[in-house]
């Protein structure tokens, strides 16, 4: 019987990421979009940096600073009484990080391609950046949205090393697919990393299908003449 | 009675200049602002509705819009504002557009039948014509019942029987509402038609001229 613990784990964590991430990275993304500070491009860079980092390095520093000995990770501890290293917690907000310009990213050039008028025009009746950021800009950016959604679990999913750097190989905890596959190569259990690799494929081109078929349907019911 | 004592630098292709309007426009006066391309009329329209930032001082009725430093929230400005390309929520129907400034499903129908679109409500946006849009426009920019109308070349998109149309629906509107209005405009007919009064904006200052000056001119 196959174990199928491992890929739950790796969808939860997705889902779960994907779900933080979105209201992280909204307000951050219209921020970008709409800001003339001079500080931006600085916030851009470090926003982009999980794209360029290798993730062992990333990892490492996350690592670090979830430790027990580090004024963070001993903060969270002592508040919220939860572990962040070697933990699924901990690979939640490592997940987090690692994902975080793949859902601003989009969002920022949707919000960047919007009408400007469109925006003021909302001002202008009344209503305040929030309601305007949830009531026009969202809903005009659907396409960026969707792939802002889907590519951050996607990406999540497809997980590594900053994984097996934070979280370990704990079975049941912080044992994702991707992990699990590994360690089977690694003692030369072939048939088994076969089935995991395969079921992997399975799903996730599963759900990336179900996604776009979505988003094709959304279009075309849009109807834009 | 609106005060204007504004000044603010424009970075234009010919270089830089400012834009320094000193006015005072009276409740109910139709001000038709022309001027070539580059001028600042559009600026003049945005810096009073909030839009865009400015030295100087804005005063409404005895109200201060901005006054030094100080600035009041576009959202609290009595202002409707139309803009050359609509600017309409896509994603919203004709009504949906109107009832998302003020929920108020009577007067948003009175607007709509007054615009000639009563039949058009329940349609998307996207899907209509450029008169039809800028008919939208202009019903969503009255909705919150704003003492000063600024229109910012509102016919520049519209084919000629379209902008007589409108430019006759303005004028009914704005006598209706008794309303204070700024429009931005090329066309010296329009300006005979609506305006009674006519401000020509150049090297960044603007000059008044009287209508019938206006006749003798062209």
């Amino acid at each position: 019987m196959i174990d199928m613990t491992p890929f739950w784990l790796s969808f939860k964590l997705a889902a779960l990421t994907t779900l933080i991430l979105f209201f992280i990275a909204l307000p951050l993304a219209w921020w970008l979009s709409q800001t003339r500070a001079k500080g931006k491009p600085f916030i851009e860079a470090l926003t982009a940096l999980p794209i360029v980092l290798p993730p062992s390095v990333l990892g490492f520093y996350i690592l670090v600073a979830l430790s027990p000995d580090s004024p963070v990770g001993a903060f969270v501890e002592s508040l919220f009484g939860v572990k962040l290293v070697f933990t699924f917690a901990g690979l939640v907000v490592a997940s987090c990080f690692y994902s975080l310009p793949f859902m601003v990213q989009p969002l920022q050039n949707g919000f960047e391609s919007l009408n400007r008028h469109m925006i003021e025009a909302s001002y202008l009746a009344g209503k305040s950046t929030a309601e305007t950021l949830w009531r026009v800009a969202l809903p005009n950016i659907k396409p960026a949205l969707s792939t802002a959604l889907i590519i951050t679990f996607a990406h999540t999913v497809g997980e590594f090393g900053v994984v097996l750097m934070v979280g370990g190989s704990i079975p049941n905890e912080t044992k994702v697919a991707s992990v699990a596959i590994y360690e089977m190569v690694e003692v030369m259990e072939y048939g088994k990393a076969h089935v995991y690799a395969a079921i992997m494929l399975g799903l996730s081109f599963a759900v990336l299908l179900g996604v776009y078929m979505f988003n094709h349907k959304q279009k075309n019911s849009m109807g834009v003449v | 009675m609106i005060r204007i004592d504004v000044a603010k630098k424009l970075h234009g292709s010919e270089g830089s200049m400012t834009l320094a309007v000193n006015a005072s426009v009276n409740r109910g006066d139709f001000i038709v602002i022309m001027g070539e391309s580059g001028a600042g009329k559009s600026t003049l329209l945005r810096i009073l509705a909030g839009l865009e930032e400015a030295e100087g001082s804005i005063a409404v009725d005895g109200e201060f819009w901005q006054d030094q430093g100080t600035k009041l929230a576009i959202q609290k400005r009595s202002v409707g504002f139309v803009f050359q390309d609509y600017a309409l929520f896509e994603h919203m129907s004709v009504k949906e557009n109107l009832l998302f400034v003020n929920h108020d499903n009577v007067f948003a129908d009175e607007l709509l039948g007054m615009m000639e679109i009563e039949g058009l409500a329940e349609r998307n946006v996207q899907r209509l014509s450029g008169g039809q849009k800028q008919r939208v426009a202009l019903a969503r920019a009255l909705m919150r019942r704003p003492g000063v109308l600024l229109m910012d070349e509102p016919f520049s998109a519209l084919d000629p029987r379209m902008r007589h149309k409108l430019a006759e629906k303005i004028k009914e509107l704005h006598q209706r509402f008794g309303m204070t209005t700024l429009m931005v405009s090329h066309d010296v007919g329009e300006a005979k038609k609506l305006a009674n009064r006519v401000w020509f904006i150049e090297s960044g200052r603007a000059k008044e001229y009287d209508t019938h000056y206006l006749e003798e001119l062209y």
